[in-house]
């Protein structure tokens, strides 16, 4: 005989926080600033995951319009971010993100 | 039954990708299993019942984000591997791993203490009406102040990433591997001449010309391969 294992939105959640402490350890660790960034694309999906669980759990379609939001921001915080990491790799072609530390006066 | 394997699947998509995010040396590579994550988050969001939010998803992030940073990838041309066996700082994985778990557990202890179950108010949902429209009502009703200062959000941004992309006029592109092709470039055609020339003494007249014809340093260095 079978378990029925019944999927509860708890999974949902879990995995959002599982995804989320995995791009939280790579924007730690990683140098490349590019990678960097899909770290951080990682732990803002990873919100979005528990926006909509959370709008299926408390039935309200709240979360749903928070999500819309979220993704706009990363895209303006994408087409942002590429920009400065486009000025500063054509300074230095080889920079890792400690070389930002060069942007103090 | 069915959402269970849904579930499994997508989230070993998602886990995957995102370990392959966080462990892949080449940056390609990463962006790759950036998608896989992201492929993984719309198929749990059609799970959900946010099917308007899954393509959008799939339009948005895997369509122009993730294409996006693979063009500033190749354009860089930084797309070398990182060694990722090296650490810098001493002890900075440790203390990441630290970290990155505390915050798992600090979530995962949330949710425990409630029992997995959601507090608050809990509200109507229609189940009748799509989910793209109870989306719509909801932006342009509760959420129309957010919705337009969404909109100066996104000029902001065009003009900042203008402004920061766009070279100083007179300033000169700097092609870090401009130099590297040129020797490779003159080197080669040095060859195909000595080539050309035939015997021994061809060679020596082959590196002659290169020299005079190349003025730059490029020139001197290819030259300098030839008699060598």
């Amino acid at each position: 005989m079978m378990v029925a294992l019944e999927v509860t939105p708890a999974w949902y959640l879990v995995l959002g926080a599982l995804i989320f402490s995995i791009g939280a350890y790579g924007l730690m660790v990683r140098r490349n600033p590019l990678v960097m960034f899909m770290c951080v694309e990682l732990m803002l999906n990873a919100v979005t995951l528990t926006f909509v669980t959370f709008s299926r759990m408390l039935r309200d379609t709240g979360g749903q319009s928070i999500v819309v939001f979220v993704l706009v921001v990363a895209a303006a915080e994408v087409v942002v971010g590429l920009a400065i990491i486009v000025a500063l790799l054509r300074k230095r072609p080889h920079a890792t993100a400690d070389d930002v530390a060069l942007l103090e006066g | 039954m069915v959402e269970l394997v849904v579930f499994a699947v997508a989230a070993a998509a998602c886990l995957v990708g995102a370990l392959g995010v966080v462990f892949s040396e080449n940056p390609v590579h990463a962006a790759l299993s950036l998608v896989g994550t992201l492929f993984g988050i719309a198929v749990l969001f059609v799970a959900q019942e946010a099917n308007f939010l899954a393509a959008v998803q799939v339009i948005v992030y895997a369509g122009a984000i993730v294409v996006l940073i693979l063009f500033v990838l190749m354009l860089l041309g930084v797309d070398r591997v990182e060694n990722l066996r090296v650490e810098p700082l001493v002890g900075q994985r440790a203390a990441a791993a630290v970290l990155s778990l505390g915050v798992l557990a600090l979530v995962v202890g949330a949710l425990a203490s409630t029992g997995y179950e959601v507090t608050g108010p809990v509200g109507e949902l229609d189940v009748t009406v799509a989910d793209v429209n109870r989306l719509g009502e909801s932006l342009f009703t509760d959420y129309l102040f957010a919705f337009e200062i969404t909109s100066v959000l996104l000029v902001i941004a065009v003009v900042g990433a203008i402004t920061l992309a766009r070279r100083p006029r007179g300033e000169e592109i700097v092609d870090p591997g401009q130099a590297e092709r040129e020797a490779q470039l003159a080197r080669r055609m040095a060859e195909a001449e000595a080539r050309a020339g035939g015997d021994g003494a061809g060679e020596g007249e082959g590196a002659e010309e290169a020299e005079g014809a190349e003025a730059g340093a490029a020139g001197e260095a290819a030259a300098e391969e030839v008699t060598r």
